[in-house]
């Protein structure tokens, strides 16, 4: 390796670093205050780690606040719109990659139109158009509301990953004796793993921070997804900084898990060896 | 093994018309290859066969069925593309079988079907390996295999070796040329490659612009092409043309060049007196001979040696000609030479660009 090559690298792996670190600090940030006892809050100045580590925030949100409700609504909103609209915008986005049918010009952009607007303009039609149905002040109303929402970009991005996948894969597999569904389960969807983890995620995410449509379609803590039960945590006169913090560990831990469960699926390159060129 | 009729099979593409009335039969076991230039339709026919691409107007008829309608699955038909199509999450032998796995055929009998296509396609070693950790032939061979697991009716090859290298392309040229000798399985093959159509085919179809053009043996085809297209088309290097009109003079058949050269004809045409010609002569036929009535003086523009032979790019009248010749004398060819044509070498085409019929028996 010569001299340039090495300071390249250098030069390469500081940039990301600096990236990372400035990424990263909030959530650092987070851990530290969540871990600082309420003596030492303020106290002690700015500092990277406070002298003395405590778990009481966590013991006292985890025991004695609405938090778990929140931990289990959000688990259940943000579970059920992942699932739901993965499995809808992978058969949409199949659609769109494999087949020609009339009005798919149409459809592709109605879809795109949807996400032109800002939510809040939405906000008041919604909350008229479920509260009569009884979906205010329901998870079921939540999941209806996000799923519609993120249908339309979860398309898109399972259509991607379709049009990657070799159209001769499946017209191989006809041709091999399977049906248009068989090549489809058995050929496109092994190979679509990394497209559905990542929709999935995508997904799970988005659900699980989304502030907007649970706070204005949610009243009460029964209800409340973490994102509004955060809020909670905000009194008239102060707010309790440490317990909010370690409410919000505890929330990046289900998100974690999460990637840390689909992140094998996420590695490119299951297509090789397919075709050649 | 079946028989396959396809008649007059037109295919549009929206307003685009891609092929116009094909008509074509296959006999039981026999090896097809359609040739043509790029674009002119052959992987869009071996499609419609294949039941991938519908049939806008026409019949396709395997074993005397009408199966225009028919799935993909329920023809029966194997199918090898240009670019292999192996299913990446499966590995060798599970590739091979997935034909006989999804239509639920007896264990004992896939795994016999698999070990037995494998040694035939010197696959065993690599039965349990993914496509990525195969190099370009292997599959290719592992494409065969998937092809022969499964005993089809017919097969369809979409230029199976054009992805590989020449030497390769040459060793699975005659591996295929085994196989068919072996399964005796009716084939359609199409490729760019003449030596291919040449070695593989018992007949060679040649199209052009969805059009055939020329059903025939590969010899029927070199030494008696139907018209201007197959000839050029056909043979390499490709067959030089030049334009005169027809005479008779004395009793004897001529084509007089431009530049006032008779060159004589073996027979008699059904033409008229005067009647506007193309004079065609394949490189390998001209003759370079001492100065004669009825040879022709060409510059030399450049000397190619394949090895085997030379190939002499020539200027006649200014049109470019070649002459492919054994003679390593033509290495040292001088500024100009001069070539005569053999008569019953000689390929005469009216103005349409069809085949002269000649009127006495005889190679013309
Ligand atoms: N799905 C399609 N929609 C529109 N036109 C098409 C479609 N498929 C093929 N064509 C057109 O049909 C014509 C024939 O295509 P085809 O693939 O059969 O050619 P080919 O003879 O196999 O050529 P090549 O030797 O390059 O493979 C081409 O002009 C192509 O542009
Ligand atoms: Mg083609």
């Amino acid at each position: 390796m010569n001299r340039y090559s090495t300071f390249g690298t250098a030069l390469h792996r500081l940039a990301i670093l600096c990236y990372v670190v400035f990424a990263l600090f909030p959530l650092f940030w987070l851990l530290k205050v969540s871990v600082t006892p309420n003596d030492l809050l303020y106290s002690e100045g700015v500092r990277m780690w406070p002298s003395r580590m405590s778990f009481e925030h966590f013991r006292f949100v985890l025991a004695h606040s609405a938090f778990p409700v929140f931990f289990r609504n959000s688990m259940i909103v943000a579970g059920a719109t992942a699932v739901i609209v993965t499995l809808l915008a992978s058969l949409s986005g199949y659609a769109l990659s494999r087949f020609t049918f009339r009005g798919k010009y149409w459809l592709v952009a109605l879809m795109l139109l949807t996400q032109m607007f800002p939510l809040v303009m939405l906000v008041a039609p919604i909350f008229k158009m479920l509260s009569p149905l009884g979906l205010t002040n329901s998870l079921t109303g939540l999941v209806v509301v996000y799923t519609a929402f993120n249908i339309p970009f979860a398309t898109f991005l399972m259509q991607s990953f379709f049009d990657g996948i070799p159209k001769e894969l499946e017209e191989a597999a006809k041709i091999d004796g399977a049906t248009q569904f068989m090549a489809f389960r058995q050929i496109v969807l092994p190979l679509t793993l990394p497209g559905i983890a990542a929709t999935l995620g995508f997904v799970f995410t988005a659900a699980w921070s989304e502030l907007l449509f649970a706070l204005m379609l949610i009243s009460g803590n029964s209800a409340a997804t973490f994102p509004v039960g955060l809020l909670t945590f905000v009194s008239k006169f102060s707010v309790d900084f440490g317990q909010m913090m370690a409410a919000g560990v505890l929330a990046l831990i289900p998100a974690c898990l999460f990637f840390l469960f689909i992140q094998r699926y996420l590695v490119q390159g299951l297509t090789a060896g397919a075709v050649k060129g | 093994m079946a028989s396959i009729d396809i008649r007059n099979v037109r295919k549009n593409f929206g307003i685009v018309s891609v092929l116009h009335g094909v008509d074509l039969s296959l006999e039981n076991g026999e090896f097809v290859v359609l040739v043509g230039p790029s674009g002119c339709g052959k992987s869009t026919l071996l499609r419609m066969i294949a039941g991938l691409e519908e049939v806008t107007e026409g019949e396709i008829r395997i074993d005397g069925i009408r199966v225009n309608e028919r799935a993909p699955k329920d023809r029966d038909i194997a199918m090898v593309f240009q670019s292999y199509a192996l299913y990446p999450h499966m590995n060798v032998a599970e590739n091979m079988s997935y034909g006989l796995r999804i239509r639920k055929a007896a264990r004992e009998k896939i795994t016999a079907a698999v070990s037995n296509a494998a040694r035939k396609l010197e696959l065993q070693p690599l039965l349990a390996r993914r496509p990525k950790a195969l190099s370009g032939g292997q599959r290719q061979r592992v494409a065969m295999g998937r092809a022969i697991v499964r005993q089809p009716k017919a097969f369809l090859f979409d230029e199976p070796l054009s992805n590989l290298d020449a030497r390769l392309r040459e060793q699975m040229r005659a591996e295929i040329k085994k196989l068919h000798r072996d399964l005796g399985a009716t084939s359609i093959y199409v490729t760019h490659d003449q030596i291919e159509a040449m070695t593989l085919a018992d007949r060679i179809v040649a199209m052009h612009e969805g059009v055939v053009q020329q059903v025939g043996s590969p010899l029927e085809l070199y030494d008696r092409p139907a018209n201007l297209f197959v000839a050029g088309f056909i043979g390499s290097p490709a067959m030089n043309f030049l334009s005169a009109r027809y005479e008779v003079s004395g009793g004897t058949a001529g084509a007089r060049l431009p530049d006032g050269t008779l060159i004589a004809l073996s027979s008699d045409y059904q033409l008229e007196e005067g009647a506007a010609v193309t004079l065609g002569i394949r490189p390998e036929h001209v003759e370079m001979s001492p100065a004669s009535e009825s040879s022709l003086r060409a510059t030399v523009d450049l000397i190619e040696p394949t090895g085997f032979g030379i190939i002499l790019h020539l200027g006649l009248h200014g049109l470019p000609f070649n002459v492919f010749t054994l003679d390593r004398a033509a290495l040292t060819a001088g500024p100009t030479v001069t070539v005569a044509f053999p008569p019953p070498h000689l390929h005469l085409f009216d103005e349409t660009g069809k085949r002269a019929a000649s009127l006495q028996k005889g190679t013309g």
